[in-house]
């Protein structure tokens, strides 16, 4: 890779150890993907949570946090995905003193780098939405996807240490999704059926990615007749991204940029009603006990806190059945002013903020609580969540809160 | 003779092991028990099946961030594959094959699916982009 003087300079040390490890690491993942060089990035957003770090992982960052502040602290904007555990509510989910104790000791160490604890997976909603053009390391595949697509701007995937070593040198090697030439079109896809809700939205985008099935694929959304809003295509990118790993798709008209294709424009394959249906058919297990509701997966937006509040005023969850509401810490604090938190918390469900379920030591909390059957309108989140343990079903938002009242999936 | 098939230069150390092979993808966070070593997905096509000090031979790597810590995790647990190799990875799989120093490669002329048979002997040279097959029963 071509290096600047003050890259060299990092990778020589003498920038101190932190940043010699961090463009290290950078190099080695730059030079695998054939990088030419670096590109500067205007902000780094982290994914540390303690289920994925474990021990070993906090340690890591414990050892980087003890070097002088002036070798450790982060050089672009940094922000953090959700964390592990709601100190708040933790108890209530299942989780341990342990897991709470582990948090405690990754939330000092990510402080020492002074980043800015958001706590989101829905930091373009919430705290600082890039532009188009705007090369960033994002570090949520949900994240990225929008970012990418909707927004226009430019990451690749960058898992927690990369993502940290581009906080560190304010910049990641250019490969991927930083380039022209991997933001064209690979494949079509036509729309003949509007998605009635987010479930469906996230339907949709799960058909799409096991048709992908490839980071490196970039669908082409064609069809898409009213302009869907930004919660939708919230849902839509993330199971896209979860079910094909794929990072960028273009909707003509809607998204940022128009898109190319490298050569003629290959052949569209169909999506309509029936295709979602049999998304949602896979999930379906009509009458079984249900243990617990997830709304979350990636957290919610205001307007969809508000959504749950409805649907829950004056209602009651079954005892035997758990509502959990993840959401960022913004979004709480915003729902709390505003009366949505008493509303929701009223019926028995439970809210939490800086978390996500899914990163939250989900198989420990399906032992600890004897959750199986699981209920969420996040196509995400069904896709994840069944090598934990647990027994998804996908459906609208009406129809988990339903299903939560009356105690069994209807 | 040991068959010898070319890839792009990969990342981490040269090692040698057993392979095991399937045409599916991969993720530690959507398909593992990470505790007991085993894949835990039961769609996937190798549920059930310890993973632990095998070459992994998979086709690509599933959406998700938390590969990149977790194989630094598996590894200090020592609960984890002794080499990666895939048709095509994502940046999850490069990055977290970088932090953690875990031997992975990609990018071969052909299927790494069909190239390789579980069982196979396998010595997986990262910095050479080559892998040995040392060692097939008939």
């Amino acid at each position: 890779m071509r290096l600047t003087e003050e890259e060299k300079a990092m990778l020589a040390g003498e920038l101190g150890e932190v940043r010699r490890w961090a463009i290290t690491h950078q190099a080695a993942v730059g030079a695998f993907f054939d990088a030419a060089d670096f590109v500067p990035v205007s902000q780094a957003h982290i994914m540390a949570d303690t289920e994925s770090l474990g021990e070993a992982g906090v340690r890591f960052l414990e050892a980087l946090a003890a070097a002088p502040e002036a070798e450790r602290r982060v050089r672009v904007p940094t922000i953090t995905d959700p964390r592990g555990v709601d100190f708040r509510v933790y108890r209530r989910l299942g989780q341990t003193p342990e897991m709470a104790a582990l948090e405690i000791r990754a939330i000092e160490a990510l402080r020492a780098f002074d980043m800015l604890m958001t706590d989101t997976c829905i930091n373009y909603q919430t705290v600082m939405a890039p532009i188009r053009g705007d090369h960033v390391a994002f570090g949520d595949t949900g994240v990225v996807i929008y970012s990418n697509s909707v927004l226009g701007a430019r990451s690749n995937f960058e898992g927690g240490p990369s993502a940290l070593a581009a906080a560190l040198t304010g910049r990641t090697a250019r490969y991927g999704f930083h380039l022209d030439a991997c933001r064209r079109g690979t494949r079509r896809f036509r729309l003949t059926a509007t998605p009635a809700d987010f479930s469906e939205w996230g339907a949709v985008g799960g058909i799409i990615g096991e048709a992908c099935g490839s980071y490196w694929e970039v669908p082409v959304i064609e069809g898409v007749e009213a302009v869907p809003d930004s919660d939708a295509l919230k849902h839509f990118g993330t199971a896209l991204a979860s079910l094909g790993s794929v990072a960028l798709f273009h909707m003509p008209g809607i998204t940022a940029e128009e898109p190319a294709f490298a050569g003629s424009p290959p052949a569209a394959s169909v999506i309509g009603r029936s295709a979602i249906a049999a998304f949602l058919t896979r999930y379906a297990a009509h009458d079984d006990k249900l243990d617990v509701v997830v709304f979350g997966a990636p957290q919610l937006s205001l307007f969809e806190m508000k959504a749950v509040a409805q649907a829950l005023d004056g209602r009651r969850v079954h005892p035997d059945t758990t509502v959990i509401v993840t959401t960022s810490p913004e979004i709480k604090h915003a729902a709390d002013r505003m009366g949505l938190t008493r509303r929701i918390e009223a019926s028995g469900a439970v809210v939490a903020q800086g978390i996500c379920f899914y990163q939250s030591y989900a198989r420990e909390m399906a032992e600890a609580n004897g959750w199986t059957r699981l209920m969420t309108n996040s196509a995400k989140l069904v896709n994840i969540i069944a090598g934990y343990g647990y027994r998804p079903t996908l459906a609208s938002l009406e129809h988990c809160i339903d299903s939560a009242i009356a105690g069994r999936v209807l | 003779m040991p068959i010898l098939l070319y890839c792009h230069k990969g990342i981490g150390p040269a090692v040698n092991g057993t392979a095991l092979v399937a045409a599916d993808n991969f993720s530690a966070r959507y398909d593992l028990d990470r505790k007991n070593g085993v894949f835990s997905r039961p769609s996937h096509k190798l549920a059930g099946q310890s993973y632990v000090g095998c070459v992994l031979v998979l086709d690509t790597a599933k959406g998700g961030v938390a590969t990149a810590w977790m194989l630094h995790e598996m590894k200090t647990r020592g609960i984890i594959p002794r080499g990666l190799i895939f048709n095509r990875v994502n940046p999850i799989l490069a990055q977290g094959a970088a932090f953690a120093d875990v031997a992975l490669v990609d990018r071969f002329d052909g299927d790494v699916t069909q190239l390789f048979r579980t069982g196979d002997g396998l010595r997986v040279d990262p910095a050479a982009g080559l892998v040995e097959i040392l060692k097939r029963d008939r």
